[in-house]
């Protein structure tokens, strides 16, 4: 198969993959879920409406139309990024409240994404190379026992012991109240420190995995004829492990790495919770709290959006740092 | 449950151990295939006594397991609000060694309390998960071609979905009962199962007794139950307790969302309560830091063992 083709056929699966997503969403929120849908879109208040009223959400939400012309407007509206109104934050288009909370969240876990591979990758290369070593015990343990603990148990640990005990770190939010008349680098400071104890918790969270996958990959490559190959030819050890051994084991973790973000944007969500951080998961929080069931389905479409987008781009990443997957 | 039958086309013994006396003497089919698998499970337990994390985890787990049995039988009057009557917000003591909560109940009570319930909804939702899971990965690589397909583009999805954003959607559409939980956790871990079992299914498949057993004219479904099934339970054993690690994590994050069955003690919602009642910030840290420690323990158990028979079953594992 050829590099176009297989460009072609990954970008077409990811576009199915995202119809899917929103006729199950279309399914989920309006076919499957129990009860009244006048009630579901007044958030339980159906009941005290008048008959007038209640005819009046049936015409303006068209749920008077076929469920296929139900989907269709769905549908259109979809694609227009028309996600219908929050009723939580006052009617404002679910989509703008959608953005404001975005980019705290994508700075959280784009930090804890960043710290946790770094370290995650440097501590599995070492551990793997001198496999059984003291590193490698203390390493595998550690990781296993951060790997049991719920990530916001985690949080509230951290958060008993640096911001109520210490008072290192403020308890509670994304940025300090006064921040107006800090300055840009004032307010840099104050956000940085604001988001060392979420990042640090996600990070901690999941170190772990890509440890795990990154010795158990270099594993399985020292097994190799290859490295075997380069030793007899002489090749200095260092340049083993750097040349040949790393190289081919970063292959799984890259696509780890798209894979877990589905898991870091689920485990933002409790975090997030702990620290008073807001960003898509508290929104999330307040959604499930508010029962803003509109919110709630842009959350989960846009979500697993980004989740299916990051998937094509480790991909196409993957089929241009190892050819054979093109071939296959 | 009946314990695995472990390599049962594999005759050589697992580890140095001398094969137990095969049964040289005669008999029906059934006491030959009885003594073989009492055979692969006595086998299977040395080489897992050998394994010291595994045991660790083991120990554990028996540990909490007598906890839950206990707490089946004792009486609830503890675990609720109205008749407590502990100081509030006290620190361990002889008295409450785990300390109390805000409204004077003992966190000793509330943890044994929530043990049991946890751990069922680990284990039934992982029932589920591997029912789903099996199913789908043995359809999908026995029948192969367009079936396959369509199963593993649904599972790929399935595995893309930021599982906690769509179990709190589910659980927040669907109500918080704990039958709903345990739902919601099997239906979003199904799909990891899937691609191990279909793996497992597709190379079975292409084994020479398969092959035989269907020029001798075998069913489709005397050849999934009689051979393939017994190949890919090993697998979907040791995949079943990791998932019941995954799945005592989901509740515990599900139950701190609220969204947990408000009628029950679980170790999550004890740590909801602890987080809504500012135990972080007013310093009572044993209001969370037990609970918390309960669900890592028994995390840790399941991965432990997880690891373990991963190592035994796994030969590919094994050498290294």
């Amino acid at each position: 198969m050829g590099t176009r083709r297989y460009v072609f056929k990954k970008v077409g699966q990811a576009l199915l993959t995202l119809v899917a997503v929103t006729i199950f969403n279309f399914f989920l929120f309006r076919v499957w879920s129990p009860g009244d849908p006048v009630s579901f879109l007044t958030r339980g208040q159906g009941a005290q409406l008048s008959l007038a009223e209640r005819q009046d959400i049936i015409r303006n939400y068209g749920l008077d139309k076929s469920t296929w012309g139900q989907f269709s407007d769905f549908a259109g509206d979809t694609l227009r990024g028309d996600l219908g109104l929050s009723s939580f934050y006052q009617g404002e288009p679910v989509l703008d409240v959608f953005l404001r909370f975005l980019w705290p969240t994508l700075l959280l876990v784009g930090v804890a994404t960043i710290v946790s591979t770094v370290f995650g990758i440097w501590m599995g290369i070492r551990s793997g190379w001198n496999r059984g070593g003291a590193f490698d015990r203390f390493s595998m343990g550690s990781s296993l026992l951060l790997y049991s603990m719920p990530e916001f148990w985690l949080g509230m640990l951290l958060l008993l012991l640096f911001s109520s005990t210490l008072g290192w770190f403020p308890v509670s939010g994304r940025i300090s109240l006064d921040s107006s008349s800090l300055g840009t680098f004032g307010y840099i400071a104050d956000m940085a420190h604001h988001l060392f104890l979420p990042a640090l918790t996600l990070s901690l969270a999941y170190l772990g995995e890509y440890y795990l996958v990154m010795r158990s990959s270099l594993i399985d490559v020292l097994g190799e004829e290859y490295i075997t190959t380069a030793r007899a030819k002489g090749v200095k050890e260092r340049m083993v492990l750097r040349r040949h051994a790393v190289r081919n084991a970063l292959l799984p973790t890259v696509t780890l790495v798209a894979l877990s973000l589905g898991y870091v944007l689920g485990g933002a969500i409790t975090v997030e919770v702990v620290f008073g951080y807001q960003g898509l998961g508290l929104l999330t929080y307040t959604a499930i709290q508010a029962s803003d069931y509109w919110l709630l389905q842009g959350i989960f479409l846009f979500s697993t959006a980004a989740i299916i987008l990051a998937n094509l781009a480790s991909d196409l990443l993957y089929a241009y740092l190892d050819p054979r997957v093109r071939e296959a | 449950m009946q314990t695995p039958p472990l390599h049962t086309d594999v005759e050589t013994p697992l580890t140095g151990d001398p094969l137990p006396p095969a049964s040289l003497e005669p008999g029906s089919p059934r006491k030959i295939a009885w003594t073989r698998r009492r055979a692969a499970a006595l086998r299977f337990w040395h080489a897992f006594r050998k394994d010291k994390l595994g045991m660790l985890g083991l120990t554990i787990l028996v540990l909490f397991v007598a906890v839950a049995i206990f707490a089946l039988f004792a009486d609830e009057t503890g675990t609720e609000r109205i008749n407590a009557e502990g100081p509030i917000g006290a620190p361990p003591s002889l008295d409450y060694p785990m300390g109390t909560d805000e409204s004077g109940r003992s966190v000793l009570t509330l943890v044994i309390h929530g043990t049991p319930v946890s751990l069922l909804v680990g284990l039934s939702a992982t029932v589920i998960t591997m029912v789903i899971g099996t199913l789908v990965g043995i359809v999908a690589g026995y029948r192969g071609r367009a079936t396959d397909v369509v199963l593993m583009r649904v599972t790929d999805w399935g595995l893309a979905i930021p599982w906690l954003v769509l179990a709190v959607v589910l659980a927040s559409i669907f109500g918080t009962s704990l039958f709903v939980i345990v739902l919601v956790i099997g239906v979003t871990t199904w799909p990891s199962t899937a691609r191990l079992v279909r793996a497992q299914a597709l190379s079975v498949r292409e084994r020479n007794y398969v092959e035989r057993a269907r020029a001798l004219g075998a069913s489709n479904w005397h050849i999934i139950s009689r051979h393939i099934l017994p190949n890919v339970m090993p697998i979907v054993m040791a995949n079943a307790v990791l998932i019941v690690a995954i799945a005592i994590l989901s509740e515990s994050a599900l139950s701190f969302l609220g969204l947990g069955d408000p009628t029950r003690v679980t170790w999550g919602q004890i740590l909801e309560q602890a987080s809504s009642g500012q135990a972080a910030t007013a310093g009572w840290w044993w209001w969370l830091a037990f609970p918390g420690a309960c669900i890592s323990a028994v995390v840790l158990a399941f991965t432990l063992i997880g690891f373990a028979l991963d190592e035994i079953i796994n030969p590919k594992l094994r050498k290294r």
